[in-house]
């Protein structure tokens, strides 16, 4: 057992996959020598060098075209898009020739790749180098997506992501590249499609994602001293999604929150809403709540992006209010 | 019998407006006599199945849109002769010739295109997603441009497994406007890859004349110098041309010699789209180009050269049969049923996002 950080998880991650299969390469901007901008890939162009580890002009289409061509072509690649922001000029290549060429063809082609990307905010990048876009990808039929929490669950997860035989969009959280957990020795692998249940409580629960998730446990711990006990869910994966463990879990307490770093319309959590109240109307004993940035673009400065995205303490109040009513 | 580029067939045709003969890149080398009669062969099979596509739209048995080939054949066709089995093509929504230079089934491209189960993606693609893998045909893109990022990712491939295999992505003289375009041509430059980019120049981007809106008189050959690269002009009516010059790019890139940019100068019969007929060109440029027909070329080219009428002929005759017959067989297929509905999203065969 070692103590990593999130960015020395990725890296490691990366390197058990490269370690053991040949086929698995990465490429983006400056992820070789100079280790990423977010300092996330250090080590893998030493290790394995510039043939799989290369660097690239910044050229998203070309960066994710190159990706889907070797993937279905019999390579895994991993690609880099710096901050999850630039989705936005490649978004072509993902949303309509990776999602949806293994439908279209009948199955002909596959796509084993995963596109990493710095997401989410808090570090006062402002409005385009911030938002958290897991929802723009889990919208599109095809593409799965994962957002680990954890330096154990980053190894793991992005382990499972290369393995899988389809393109997973691996969010990476920028906030949290910084923290630290510890993470078995060994390799690990996890597997795509399962929620997490980090704290069990009896009045409420909580489904929170990525950064959000050591905010919601930080929640938790003010509920409880002031007598409210919390289930604490991380959903790591969003396609796939663990509808299974939520429902359970929200089955047990009555009530569900969401906490959601995205602005507020079509996030994650209004389809996690939708199918509690489809299928679990009736283990509901008051209404479901769901706790977001407001839907404005993320400002820059420091108080007014903290404003925005939800923050330990107002997922503490809304759910003491709720529960109060 | 041997044939040569050029020839006096040739010299009695008048060049068409738009081809300047004195700024065409002339490949060496001759075409062998059985690789002739193929070239004649695969374009006469396009045109007659092109034809008939048409045909059946004016009957709403293909639904949606198509985009033709009609009057561009012999750039698929010499360069489906030019390539390998192993090689990679990256066809457009226009990509009917494309994907039946490889070899691909006629009746497959025909279900397809009517949505049967004997299609070759099942009637889930349809007639701008035409793939056929097990023939290197590795997908038609609907989105101008995008492919070509794409093919320089399996030329990439190609290399780094060490196969000699290059990619041919085939677009269209819009697409020399669009980003990927530029981000592929320098990436592929950069990395040194074996892709060969073939400009399809006929002139129109969709509805507008692509000189009108482009900065350079040759969208493609213009731009090839800021990658690095030779801008190659070629006759895109001469099937002869296509097929040397491909012949020269493919080997060169096999050498590892990197990426090759080919203009190849053609026209379309019709318009842009089943919806477009086309009322933006000036008449007398629409009869000079349909006289400057690609498949007449070639067959003239031939009976100068000494092939029998007859033989031609035969030829003709038999690419018919395979279109009426892939026809009668598409129709006779049942529609893709529901049970297509729900597969192959994910690589399990299904289409599950929960549990």
């Amino acid at each position: 057992m070692a103590e990593l950080t999130y960015r020395e998880a990725v890296a490691r991650a990366i390197a058990q996959e490269m370690e053991r299969d040949e086929s698995v390469v990465l490429i983006g901007e400056d992820v070789g020598a100079a280790g990423g901008v977010f300092k996330a890939t250090v080590g893998l162009f030493d290790k394995f060098g510039p043939k799989r580890v290369r660097d690239t002009p910044i050229s998203e289409q070309a960066i994710l075209g190159a990706t889907m061509g070797a993937a279905m072509t019999g390579l895994r690649p991993i690609a880099e898009v710096m901050f999850a922001d630039f989705f936005a000029v490649c978004w072509d290549i993902v949303a309509n020739q990776i999602a949806k060429s293994r439908y279209m063809t009948d199955g002909q082609v596959s796509f084993p790749l995963v596109i990493r990307a710095g997401n989410g905010g808090g570090l006062r990048f402002g409005a385009q180098h911030s938002q958290s876009i897991e929802n723009w990808a889990m919208m599109i039929p095809g593409l799965k997506v994962v957002a680990p929490a954890t330096p154990a669950d980053v190894v793991g997860l992005l382990a499972a992501a290369v393995r899988d035989d389809d393109p997973v969009v691996f969010c990476e959280h920028k906030a949290l590249y910084a923290s630290k957990g510890e993470v078995p020795d060994g390799e690990i692998v996890d597997k795509l499609g399962t929620a997490k249940v980090l704290r069990s409580g009896s009045d409420a629960t909580i489904v929170a994602l990525a950064n959000m998730v050591p905010r919601a446990l930080a929640a938790a711990e003010q509920l409880a001293a002031n007598g409210i006990d919390a289930t604490v869910v991380d959903v790591r994966s969003l396609v796939p999604l663990d509808t299974q463990t939520i429902l359970a879990e929200v089955s047990k307490t009555g009530r569900l929150f969401t906490v959601e770093e995205n602005p507020r319309l079509c996030g994650w959590g209004a389809e996690v809403v939708s199918i509690v109240s489809e299928e679990c109307f009736d283990s509901l004993d008051g209404p479901i709540v769901r706790i977001t940035t407001p839907h404005i673009p993320l400002p820059s400065a420091d108080a007014l992006e903290d404003m925005a995205i939800p923050s330990v303490d107002r997922i503490t109040e809304v759910v003491q209010k709720a529960l109060q009513e | 019998m041997a044939v040569s580029v050029k020839n006096q067939a040739d010299a009695e045709l008048t060049a068409p407006p738009g081809l300047d003969p004195a700024s065409l890149y002339q490949p060496s080398g001759t075409v062998a006599p059985d690789v002739a009669l193929t070239l004649y062969r695969d374009q006469v099979r396009m045109r007659r199945f092109e034809k008939r596509a048409y045909d059946l739209f004016m009957q709403s048995l293909v639904k949606g849109t198509s985009h033709l080939s009609l009057g561009m054949e012999a750039i698929a066709a010499g360069f489906g002769q030019a390539m390998q089995p192993r090689d990679y093509t990256f066809a457009t929504y226009r990509g009917h010739a494309h994907t039946l230079a490889r070899g691909a089934s006629m009746t497959g491209v025909m279900g397809e295109l009517l949505g049967r189960e004997c299609g070759l993606l099942s009637g889930k693609g349809g007639s701008m997603h035409l793939t056929d893998v097990e023939r290197g045909v590795m997908g038609s893109y609907a989105i101008v441009g995008a492919h070509l990022t794409i093919a320089l990712g399996a030329a990439w491939s190609a290399v780094y497994r060490g196969e000699d295999r290059v990619a041919v992505a085939f677009f269209g003289d819009g697409a020399t406007n669009i980003g990927a375009f530029h981000e592929a041509l320098n990436l592929a430059a950069v990395w040194k890859l074996p892709v060969v980019f073939v400009c399809e120049n006929n002139f129109y981007m969709e509805y507008t004349a692509i000189d009108s809106v482009t900065a350079v008189p040759r969208p493609a050959a213009d731009r090839a110098g800021a990658y690095g690269l030779e801008g190659v002009v070629i006759n895109g009516n001469d099937a002869d041309a296509v097929y040397l010059t491909a012949r020269e790019a493919l080997e060169r890139a096999r050498q590892g010699g990197g990426p090759s940019l080919i203009e190849a100068i053609t026209y379309r019969h019709g318009g842009h789209s089943r919806a477009d007929p086309g009322k933006y060109r000036p008449k007398d440029e629409v009869e000079a180009w349909t006289a400057y027909d690609p498949v007449v070329l070639y067959r003239s080219r031939l009976v100068a050269a000494g092939v029998a009428e007859a033989e031609l002929d035969a030829i003709d005759a038999a690419a018919q049969a395979e279109v009426d017959s892939a026809t009668e067989e598409a129709k006779a297929s049942p529609p893709s049923g529901a049970e297509r509905l729900l597969t192959n999203v994910w690589a399990d065969g299904g289409s599950a996002w929960r549990n």
